[in-house]
């Protein structure tokens, strides 16, 4: 088959990886006089350093990742380059890449390669060799687009913070970067993986106070700050719960789920759940697996590491979930920590166990979310938000993130589009066409005649108005016509109005859009109507007239922005669009549903108006119609609330009325007169 | 030439690779396992692995023998390399708080309008400080912010004049603003002094150079630039669809040769004259003659058929490319214009990178893939587009639009660092209503401000622990409140207790110790509830009226909410700001003599308004309100909120005896128009908004049965 890119490098001989022992992976010698990569380059950045032109432009907006296959490199006289060979941990992330989307067996087409060359934990590596082995591999190519990872990075005595293999120009997935060896933008960032997180499981727990404030669990702190630990303890008693390693116990794992405190023993993990804050001072190494642990149980961490660059910082938000202080105010967190508000430290229990959870606890996680951090460098308009990295799952079902988000009173000047709704009214529609005329913010009048049977009355016979009138025809007689983002809709106020609202007055209309001037991201609308819950039937009720709340307006006369019409035709969850066309009941009901879904705003009910008189309609079974009625709409709202599985309207106590309504002051003085009434 | 090759070079590959693609495709479907390989997935090995760290070694080691911990941190401490650990003395800013020092301005030394700017930006604000030995950052009074050598600007000898600054002491604690750098022909980062351990607030800075949470990337800035207030960004409508009438804009200059030219060379490849209209000029310069290619007399005429200013307001996107040097003028007026920059520029440390979450509010191109911007700006959803639209005007107004706000932001930006634990999130700096206005060191719980609730994912305050209190008693007051604090502001002693009415909350009376306006609006540590209602001892209210103001202020918490309004207007005659207590059809601010705030709205106050405001309200024992009602709106962008009331306020305002003099005065009423001028003057705008509405019960003065209504005293006389 034609490749574009040369392909001859690869045998097909290693292609057939389908073996079941790593003993079986190709043995590859490496002569003495292999060449070494240069140490990494520390001004790469993603424009100087990767080779963004293969990522290539992609409907998907996703890189593709090339995993190499294994091999067990051994130097000349057959000693293997490293003590550890394949990890468990490495493999984990190998295979959960290799399961992932962001996979692909051909190497033509990656963006990204990543070599099966363990290099996790530097000391069981030979430097030299590791570094002779990357540059064999076939694509390398100065480490070009190659990825890295590494968790314990330096060694005795002077521990530095970046891996010491030279890597070309690879990106380095790194645990424990110091702001002077990590390259902003491109390297990542990443924690130490904790064995615990496989080993135990810690439930859970509801923020909330803890029997201890402060716990320190790490056994191999500094003596030095074990001595300014061991003051604060003194200080604070109770408070502080300062343990080390047990003494009479036997090495091995055992121990390393032990921890003491004169003579007491206590269980390790499960201790940190104990406490509000817990210590992750910085050891040899600035990077911590105790972090891990911690933040498992939902305890927020102090981070005391001078210049170390936190876990993910490029996506994470760790201000809202950690406390870091310099290591040299060590003597004054007790008081730092005190100060910080309860339900703050509430915020930050959720949030630590949620990055735990999220980005934390597994090595698949680990590995999924460096590659979509790299992944959100080269398509950054596709990019994950900040709020779909940082928001806990409950805080994104319950935050709301307004559409139309910033303050902005329009200017009067546009003026509003009113839609009116027909069928074949025509009497009733003449005069609502030429009492909104006389509004003086009128821009334009859209006429929806959803009646397929019958066309509408000649042009001569409409009544004339000052403004541009257009007559749209439906394809099919269905509700949610009128919700429909028409083109005609140039202004982004939008008047619904109904063929028989004729007793709203020109004030009374013009107020309204001064009204949604000032809240341009809410329905602004005349009767109220209200929600309540039916205790006896366990359900919801809908309500009208003469209550003292409002959680929705009838659309039959309301101001909306237009882009709700988009969002009512568009992005109406479930198949709630479609049962109001089938039941041709409830398109208003939808609609506060919808906005207050969106926004967390209740609607605004404008002026006295408690009910649209219809003059038309006759008293014949008046009270048994209203009844059908009151059922029907409660259903509707039963429905809903089922559908956006909550329940998203909100009640408010008022409504708003000009600012001289009913004061004693002439009349003639009053902007908005002609008020109305019920 | 070697661009437009290199280019077509590129495009003819992508050609070929779409044709590939499609001739490719059908094959590969044909045969979905390619040879011999049925598993290409990473094996499932069976052997038993070992762990990457052996168990006994999750902690390390012989880290105890090392001397002390606190060597290490000083490893890299060069000169250039620095970082807040290694080249800042947060010893400084401990005592005294987070003050700023300017050195005193010479004699005889030039310095350019902007300098000016931005020297007295930094005087006028909160953190500025005469005295040097209370000072946390020093900013020099030599003008370095145009290093460009053949620039008129350029001052000379500054490395001198530097070293000579008796407090300069290698830069430590120094901040220098830098808008350019370098010169004609590599444009280099070089100040052309010694920086020493100084911080850089720079233009145009590459990510190479950018000391990472030490220097501040700044935006370009004009000279024109307004020193305060500044003009509001040009959005004024939400218009759905959001498209406008072009898709991608530039208008520039070309450079044909030279660093930075290969991407603004080749904009013409993607310029289609409809909705791409990327357009530029070799007309600059004097000897451009010589130098122009074959392209540069067809550019310039199409250069010459659009306006800038109208391809700039009707458009979507604003392609933001590199010019010589990293940064542009191009990006603050799409900003400003509501017209979501495109960033094609690798390699810029984009301004306030540090706080500012630019994915919210532009696209991050790569200059490597110009042609793939317009497929790439296409693809948006216009969901996005709106927010970026949004987020643009937001970003403008908060850090952008006038030099001060640059500037503070700047300050803000490194005093953070030095409050370390305290400073702000990513939130308080990326929604509304920003990093200046939100101070972190009322809280670290973004529950305690008034802007949050919704993201937080709680809703509006709540109800039950939020009973307000009260600032001046009445003696009817009231069972709904959590506490009530006297504020005694009078010379005459206080009277005895037996003389205070029985409550059943407690009443706290505080002694103003200086019996000013001001102290009205400190942030008592007894006011714990979120809600402050603050009233004035001859305000007369009835618990209905109270209970039902409160329930409004809960769904807008951010706003002020009150009775008896106020107005402004524009006094066109006398060029002037009027102030009118008259009855009219609007109002732009209510009295906070009856009033609930946000407890937020006290601390703000007096944190963030500068003394020189306070102490004038403070003597004219007057405008205490109006410049409330200043500050909530320049927070809010909204006016505040008026609702029913019984009675008049006015009248009983004037009945009352005790302090009728204040409002009978004559002067009273030239000192609050006088009052406003002044604080618009430094506010550098008129923040006050008005509204016609106000808000009432539901059933306020409907004809139904008053034993329907849940706030009826409203209604009685």
């Amino acid at each position: 088959m034609f490749q574009f890119w040369p392909h001859s490098i690869e045998s097909s001989a290693e292609w057939s990886l389908d073996r079941r022992s790593v003993h079986d992976a190709p043995l590859v010698r490496i002569p003495m006089s292999s060449p070494i990569p240069e140490r990494g380059d520390l001004s790469c950045r993603m424009h100087t350093c990767f080779d963004v032109y293969r990522c290539g432009y992609n409907p998907k907006n996703k890189i593709k990742v090339y995993i190499y296959p294994l091999q067990r490199f051994v130097d000349e006289v057959g000693v293997p380059i490293s003590s550890t060979g394949l990890s468990r941990e490495y493999n984990d992330l190998l295979s959960a890449i290799s399961d992932s989307d962001f996979y692909t067996d051909d190497v033509s087409r990656a963006c990204l390669f990543i070599p099966s060359i363990d290099v996790l934990n530097q000391n069981s590596l030979r430097i030299r060799e590791t570094a002779q082995a990357l540059a064999m591999l076939p694509r390398w190519d100065k480490g070009m687009n190659h990825l890295l990872f590494n968790m314990l990075p330096g060694g005795p005595p002077d521990y530095n913070t970046a891996l010491d293999v030279p890597r070309d120009r690879a990106l380095l997935a790194g645990g424990g970067f110091s702001t002077w060896t990590y390259r902003q933008g491109y390297d990542i960032s990443i924690p130490v993986y904790s064995p615990l997180s496989a080993e135990v499981d810690l439930p859970e727990r509801q923020p909330g106070p803890r029997r201890y404030f402060i716990l320190s669990s790490q056994t191999a702190i500094h003596r030095e700050y074990r001595v300014e630990l061991e003051r604060l303890k003194e200080e604070n008693g109770e408070a502080l719960l300062l343990l080390d390693k047990c003494s009479n116990l036997s090495q091995g794992l055992a121990s390393v789920r032990k921890r003491c405190y004169k003579g007491q023993v206590y269980d390790y993990p499960q201790i940190l759940q104990e406490s509000s804050f817990c210590v992750v001072l910085r050891g040899a190494r600035l990077g911590q697996a105790t972090l891990s642990d911690v933040l498992q149980a939902g305890c927020v961490p102090v981070i005391m590491a001078d210049s170390y660059i936190l876990p993910f910082s490029e996506v994470l938000d760790w201000k809202r979930a950690s406390v870091v202080i310099p290591e040299e105010k060590l003597p004054e967190m007790y008081t730092i920590l005190k100060s910080i508000p309860h339900r703050q430290v509430e915020e930050m229990q959720r949030q630590a166990r949620w990055f735990w959870e999220a980005y934390f606890s597994s090595m698949k996680d680990i590995g999924m979310t460096t590659l979509q951090i790299i992944n959100d460098r080269i398509y950054p308009y596709a990019a994950r938000t900040y709020e779909e990295w940082n928001n806990p799952p409950v805080v994104k079902w319950t935050s709301v993130n307004s559409p139309l988000f910033l303050p902005l009173i329009p200017p009067r000047s546009p003026g509003f589009t009113a839609v009116v709704l027909t069928y074949d009214r025509i009497e009733s529609l003449f005069r609502v066409i030429t009492e909104i005329s006389k509004v003086p913010s009128l821009a334009k009048l859209l006429v929806v005649w959803n009646n397929q049977n019958k066309s509408p009355p000649e042009e001569s016979l409409w009544p004339k108005v000052a403004v541009p009138l257009k007559v749209l025809r439906t394809k099919e007689n269905k509700l949610s016509n009128r919700f429909f983002p028409f083109d005609e809709i140039e202004t982004e106020a939008v008047l619904a109005i109904d063929d028989d609202i004729i007793m709203l007055t020109s004030d009374e209309l013009q107020f309204g859009y001064e009204v949604w001037r000032e809240f341009p991201d809410r329905l602004v609308g005349y009767p109220g109507r209200l929600h309540l819950w039916d205790h006896e039937m366990g359900k919801w009720k809908y309500e009208s007239e003469w209550t003292n709340e409002v959680s929705m307006v009838l659309t039959g006369a309301a101001f909306y922005h237009k882009y709700f019409n988009y969002l009512y035709t568009y992005k109406m969850p479930g198949d709630i669009k479609n049962w109001v066309d089938a039941h041709m009941n409830c398109e208003d009901i939808a609609m506060n549903f919808l906005v207050a879904n969106i926004t967390g705003k209740a609607p605004i009910k404008v002026t006295p108006r408690k009910k649209f008189k219809c003059p038309e309609c006759t008293a014949i079974d008046g009270l048994s119609l209203d009844q059908t009625h009151m059922v029907e709409r409660s259903e509707c709202i039963n429905k809903f609330a089922s559908v956006f599985g909550t329940m998203p309207l909100k009640v408010v106590e008022h409504r708003a009325d000009p600012v001289l309504y009913k004061d004693d002051f002439p009349e003639k003085l009053k902007s908005f007169p002609n008020i109305g009434s019920l | 030439m070697q661009a437009k090759k290199r280019y077509l070079i590129l495009f003819s590959a992508g050609v070929c690779l779409i044709l590939l693609f499609y001739l490719q495709g059908p094959a590969s479907r044909r045969t979905p396992n390619r040879g011999d390989d049925p598993h290409p997935h990473w094996p499932h090995f069976s052997d038993p692995l070992r762990a990457f760290i052996p168990w006994d070694q999750t902690e390390t080691e012989d880290y105890n023998v090392r001397v002390s911990p606190r060597h290490k941190r000083d490893d890299n401490s060069g000169a250039y390399k620095c970082r807040m650990d290694s080249c800042f003395d947060f010893s400084l800013c401990g005592s005294n708080g987070f003050k700023v020092y300017v050195y005193p301005q010479q004699k005889g030394e030039k310095i350019s309008e902007s300098y000016r700017n931005i020297l007295s930006s930094i005087e006028s604000s909160r953190f500025y400080t005469s005295d040097p030995g209370q000072a946390c950052l020093f900013v020099l009074n030599l003008d370095t912010l145009d290093r460009d050598q053949l620039s008129p600007q350029y001052v000379h000898n500054l490395k001198t004049k530097i070293q000579n600054l008796n407090l300069w002491n290698n830069g430590r604690n120094h901040l220098i603003f830098n808008l350019y750098s370098g010169t004609w022909p590599d444009y280099t980062e070089d100040l052309g002094f010694e920086i020493g351990q100084a911080m850089l607030a720079k233009a145009s800075i590459s990510t190479e150079n950018f000391r990472p949470d030490f220097d501040i990337s700044i935006p370009l800035f004009s000279k024109d630039h307004p020193r305060t207030g500044g003009d509001r960004g040009y959005l004024k409508y939400n218009t759905i669809p959001p498209f406008r009438k072009y898709v991608l804009v530039f208008k520039g200059k070309r450079y044909l040769t030279g660093i930075g030219s290969d991407t603004r060379n080749a904009l013409h490849h993607v310029h289609n004259a409809e909705d791409v209209v990327l357009l530029t000029t070799c007309k600059h310069g004097k000897d451009w003659q010589k130098h122009k290619d074959a392209r540069c007399d067809k550019d310039n005429a199409e250069y010459d058929r659009y306006d800038y200013k109208e391809m700039l307001h009707n458009s979507t996107f604003c392609l933001v490319p590199r010019g010589r040097r990293l940064g542009s003028f191009r990006f603050l007026e799409a900003l400003q214009a509501a017209c979501v920059p495109v960033m094609l520029s690798n390699g810029w440390e984009l301004p306030f990178s540090e706080i500012i979450d630019w994915h919210t509010a532009a696209v991050i191109g790569d200059e490597r893939l110009l042609l793939q911007i317009p497929s790439t700006v296409r693809s948006i959803h216009q969901d996005r587009i709106l927010s970026l639209r949004q987020q643009t005007q937001f970003l403008w107004e908060a850090y952008f639009s006038s030099v001060e706000k640059i500037v503070l932001t700047t300050l803000e930006i490194i005093q953070d660092r030095v409050l370390q634990h305290n400073a702000r999130s990513t939130l308080m700096w990326n929604r509304l209503p920003g990093g200046l206005f939100t101070l972190p060191q009322f809280s670290s719980y973004l529950g305690d401000f008034p802007f949050f609730y919704s993201v937080l994912g709680n809703s509006n305050p709540e109800k039950k622990p939020h009973l307000p209190i009260a600032l001046v008693i009445l003696k009817t007051l009231i069972s709904l409140f959590r506490c009530i604090i006297v504020l005694w502001n009078c010379d005459k002693p206080l009277p005895a207790k037996h003389r205070w009415p029985a409550t059943s909350v407690p009443v706290i009376v505080i002694e103003g110790e200086s019996k000013v306006m001001s102290s009205r609006f400190l942030p008592y540590d007894n006011i714990r509830t979120d809600a402050v209602l603050s009233l004035d001892e001859d305000t007369v209210l009835s618990t209905t009226e109270v209970d039902f103001a409160f329930t409004v202020w809960q769904i807008f918490p951010e706003r002020i909410v009150g009775y008896p309004a106020r107005s402004h207007f524009w006094d066109s005659n006398k060029e002037r700001w009027g102030y009118t207590s008259k009855w009219t059809n609007d109002y732009s601010m209510v009295l906070t003599g009856a009033a609930f705030y946000h407890r937020y709205y006290n601390y703000l106050y007096t944190q963030y308004l500068p003394g020189s405001l306070k102490s004038m309200v403070d003597q004219l024992s007057n405008c205490e309100d109006i410049l409330m009602n200043f500050l909530v709106s320049a927070v809010t962008k909204m006016p505040p909120i008026k609702v029913t009331q019984k009675k008049q306020y006015k009248e009983t305002m004037m009945g009352q005896t005790s302090r009728a003099s204040r409002w009978a005065d004559p002067d009273h009423f030239a000192q609050r128009q006088m009052c406003m001028n002044k604080f618009a003057s430094w506010f550098g705008t008129m923040p006050l908004v008005h509204s016609q509405m106000r808000l009432d019960p539901v059933l306020f003065k409907d004809q139904v049965s008053i034993l329907r209504k849940k706030y009826r005293d409203i209604e009685r006389l």
